[in-house]
């Protein structure tokens, strides 16, 4: 069906008609495969146009579908052809684009789910409809036999669309039974079927009041607060996979001379690696060849490379900066340091599961309320007319009067704007209770490197440094894919330096780059090796030939947004603090730009987490934001936390909220968004409340009618949904 | 009354097309994208019908 449509669609694009054999190769079913890009900047009809013509117009493929909600294009297409091909095409056409592992992605699994749970709830919704119609009939005074006409077809209607749609609650309240324990869909459970029953008996013996039409909005009302929460996690769910499907995680391996690429769950200890500069150590190991330099930001917070030569230990989350290095791995997979720190985060998970949700405290003690109070009715009456038909009418008539729409709807409508807005502003919120927890935060303790900044170096001294110096600089530095190197020469490069003839350039692995000019030798690079004395501050040196050398200074480049974020943040009462592994100077300028009072250097993993723990002991909700290795586990222990998109992926799996965006001004409206949302679903519940002090004496005094208990359980459940759509 | 004879069928008839139109709908996947399918709308281009 899809496909037809896809191709047919090719055959009409002005694009691909001069591509011969398309048609073809979607006719004749060649070897064919999926591909899924990530198209995180699309957002107009235009950007949808453009990148399906692009991908249309590569050879080899069968057909491109951009789907705008999701920002992802899935792309169908000959074995043959690359990925990398793809995105290469789309970012030369002014798209950005990147390629995402499907094997991470279990998109049509969710749909499916969320498909069935659609089905239900239209079928409901329909039935709900058909069954109204009748009852009104009836409300307006049917009588006798065209009532109980009305009543069999709505009974023909009703019982088959609850069996279907019900299916749900009935098998969570069987499976809930069965552990002996109450949930929320055990009363939905029984009031649906008491109506059920209880009106079919009334049909069977031409009663006047029959509840079909109840027992069917009830299930509507619950279906679409339960289709509501399933479409805020599978968005969250999705979005989530995504960044994980972003990085494939790949590995060189050098088996007897040759490299072959395999996934990093294949390495085992004694194999040899080769990682290039630029990537990412995949595994705990020895360097056994090459020199070059590492940076542990991710893991210690130290903005500061660090030297790496044969014989050295390294872990699982470095990057390679400069030279090729072959490494013996000595833990892979499980036994890696990566995998350890996983393994705590785990142990602090089940920590904060714990946490129980608003709906679930209002379940506790609802569920167990309304079950005394409809056998206590049930009793009562039966005591005082001996009749069981009457006080059964009554019982049921108070079930569903209680019945937990409006509770069923309090917090998914609420949590669905919120997280829908929050989306918007580049926030994503991976956890059901988040919102809640993020909403009694009291303390926010950020990390530094990578979370107030971007991790990446801006020399800071330029206008210190003589022209010649810069000119001879920028030669030496446009040799080198180094961070500092780069930073070097794009600021050079920014303020319209011209670079010096140079010849011989090369550069020396893991110290620097060198080069001749008129008969001298220029370096540039480490301190010890222009011979120049390595002072606090990230430097880079360049030395002329045995002149004193001259340092260019770096300091890490601000997020956007920080200063907003921090401001923001305090202007909600929150204590921020700053913790990070750097060095004290760097930490303490940093801290004061940002008009943050509290802040440690130097701080070590253990020690981040056992602050969070000791603030929280003392009473404080923390909120930590955090990106590197070193952060997990004081993620993991706060009571809610944030990391950035580029954090480490154990730094993301702990935390409850993801930043899209480079901005972290998002966390400040986060927190505030959070508070409005939790203030919304306790109106929610006293709305709930409310209704029910009015309607239950109604009910138990046995003046609930079929129209009463449908007014009220309308109004409650469209009250509930338009106080969730105010939040601003 | 006896126009209810007509009236009951033609009801649940229009009910159950309403209900088969939704499930037909959701069957070809029309909600997987609801966001690109309101910008669609507006692109010139389009695809199988009507031929050009």
């Amino acid at each position: 069906m899809d496909g037809s449509v896809e191709r047919g669609g090719l055959a009409a694009c002005p694009a691909c008609a001069a591509l011969p054999g398309v048609g073809e190769v979607a006719a004749g079913g060649a070897a064919e495969k999926e591909l899924l890009l990530s198209l995180p900047e699309i957002h107009c009809a235009a950007c949808i146009s453009g990148v399906e013509r692009v991908l249309a117009a590569q050879p080899g493929v069968a057909s491109a579908r951009v789907n705008l909600t999701l920002k992802r294009a899935t792309v169908e297409a000959e074995e043959a052809v690359e990925p990398g091909a793809l995105v290469a095409a789309l970012v030369a056409a002014g798209f950005k684009a990147q390629e995402l592992d499907a094997g991470l992605l279990s998109s049509t699994e969710a749909d499916r789910a969320g498909r069935d749970l659609l089905m239900r709830l239209a079928v409901a919704g329909f039935a709900m409809m058909n069954v109204m119609l009748l009852s009104v009939a009836v409300w307006s005074g049917a009588e006798g036999a065209t009532r109980d006409l009305f009543h069999w077809i709505s009974a023909a209607i009703a019982f088959p669309a609850v069996g279907f749609a019900g299916r749900p609650f009935f098998a969570s309240a069987a499976v809930a039974l069965r552990a002996r324990r109450l949930n929320m869909d055990v009363p939905i459970t029984l009031a649906i079927l008491m109506a059920l029953g209880t009106s079919l008996y009334e049909t069977i013996h031409s009663g006047a009041h029959a509840y079909f039409d109840a027992a069917l909005s009830l299930t509507f009302f619950l279906l679409a607060g339960r289709y509501l929460d399933y479409r805020t996690r599978a968005v969250a769910r999705s979005a989530a996979e995504e960044l994980a499907a972003l990085e494939v995680p790949r590995a060189v391996r050098l088996a007897g001379g040759a490299e072959e690429v395999v996934a990093v769950g294949e390495l085992a200890p004694g194999d040899m690696v080769l990682v290039r500069p630029g990537g990412r150590m995949p595994v705990d190991g020895v360097i056994v060849e090459g020199t070059s330099e590492l940076d542990r930001a991710l893991l210690t917070g130290e903005t500061r490379p660090v030297a790496a030569a044969v014989g050295q230990v390294v872990s699982a989350g470095e990057v390679n900066l400069t030279g090729p290095l072959t490494v013996r791995v000595t833990a892979a997979g499980k036994d890696s340091s990566l995998h350890r720190m996983a393994d705590l985060v785990a142990v602090a998970e089940s920590a904060k599961n714990k946490y129980t949700s608003l709906a679930d405290r209002a379940a506790g003690l609802y569920a167990p309320g309304v079950h005394i109070l409809s056998a206590l009715a049930g009793i009562g009456w039966f005591v005082a007319t001996m009749d069981a038909r009457v006080a059964l009418n009554i019982a049921a008539a108070v079930l569903i009067i209680t019945c937990p729409c409006a509770l069923g709807l309090a917090v998914p409508a609420v949590v669905t704007a919120a997280s829908g807005k929050l989306f918007r502003k580049g926030l994503l919120i991976k956890d059901g209770t988040a919102l809640e927890r993020l909403a009694e935060v009291s303390h926010v303790v950020f990390d530094k490197t990578g979370t107030l900044t971007m991790g990446t170096p801006e020399p800071v001294n330029l206008g210190d440094v003589p022209e010649a110096a810069r000119r001879a600089a920028l030669s030496l530095a446009m040799g080198s894919g180094h961070p500092l190197a780069v930073a070097l020469t794009g600021a050079l490069r920014a303020e319209g330096v011209l670079p010096l003839p140079v010849e011989g350039l090369r550069e020396v692995p893991g110290y620097g780059t060198e080069a001749m000019a008129e008969g001298r030798v220029l370096r540039l690079g480490r301190a010890e090796w222009v011979g120049a004395e390595a002072g606090e501050e990230t430097a880079t040196w360049l030395s002329v030939d045995g002149a004193a050398p001259v340092a260019f200074t770096f300091a890490d480049r601000l997020r956007p947004g920080a200063a907003e974020a921090v401001a923001a943040l305090k202007a909600a009462g929150c204590q921020v603090e700053l913790l990070s592994g750097d060095a004290p100077g760097a930490v303490a300028r940093f801290a004061g730009a940002l008009g943050i009072e509290t802040f440690r250097a130097g701080v070590l993993p253990a020690e981040k987490a056992a602050r969070v723990e000791a603030l929280q002991a003392g009473g404080a909700k923390v909120l930590m934001v955090g990106d590197g290795l070193n952060d997990t586990a004081a993620l993991a222990a706060a009571h809610a936390s944030v990391s950035p998109a580029t954090a480490l992926d154990a730094a993301r799996v702990a935390s409850d909220i993801v930043l899209l965006g480079e901005s972290v001004a998002p966390v400040a409206d986060a927190v505030t968004m959070s508070r409005k949302a939790v203030r919304r679903i306790r109106e929610n519940f006293q709305i709930a409340t409310a209704y029910n002090v009015i309607a239950v004496p109604l009910a138990v005094a046995g003046m609930a009618t079929p129209l009463v208990a449908a007014l009220a359980m309308s109004a409650s459940s469209i009250t509930v949904s338009l106080n969730a759509l105010r939040l601003r | 009354m006896e126009i209810l004879v007509y009236l009951i069928p033609i009801s649940l008839i229009l009910g159950g097309l309403g209900l088969g139109a939704f499930w037909w709908a959701v069957k070809s996947r029309q909600f997987d994208d609801p966001e690109g399918d309101s910008r669609r709308i507006l692109s010139d281009e389009w695809d199988d019908q009507p031929r050009p």
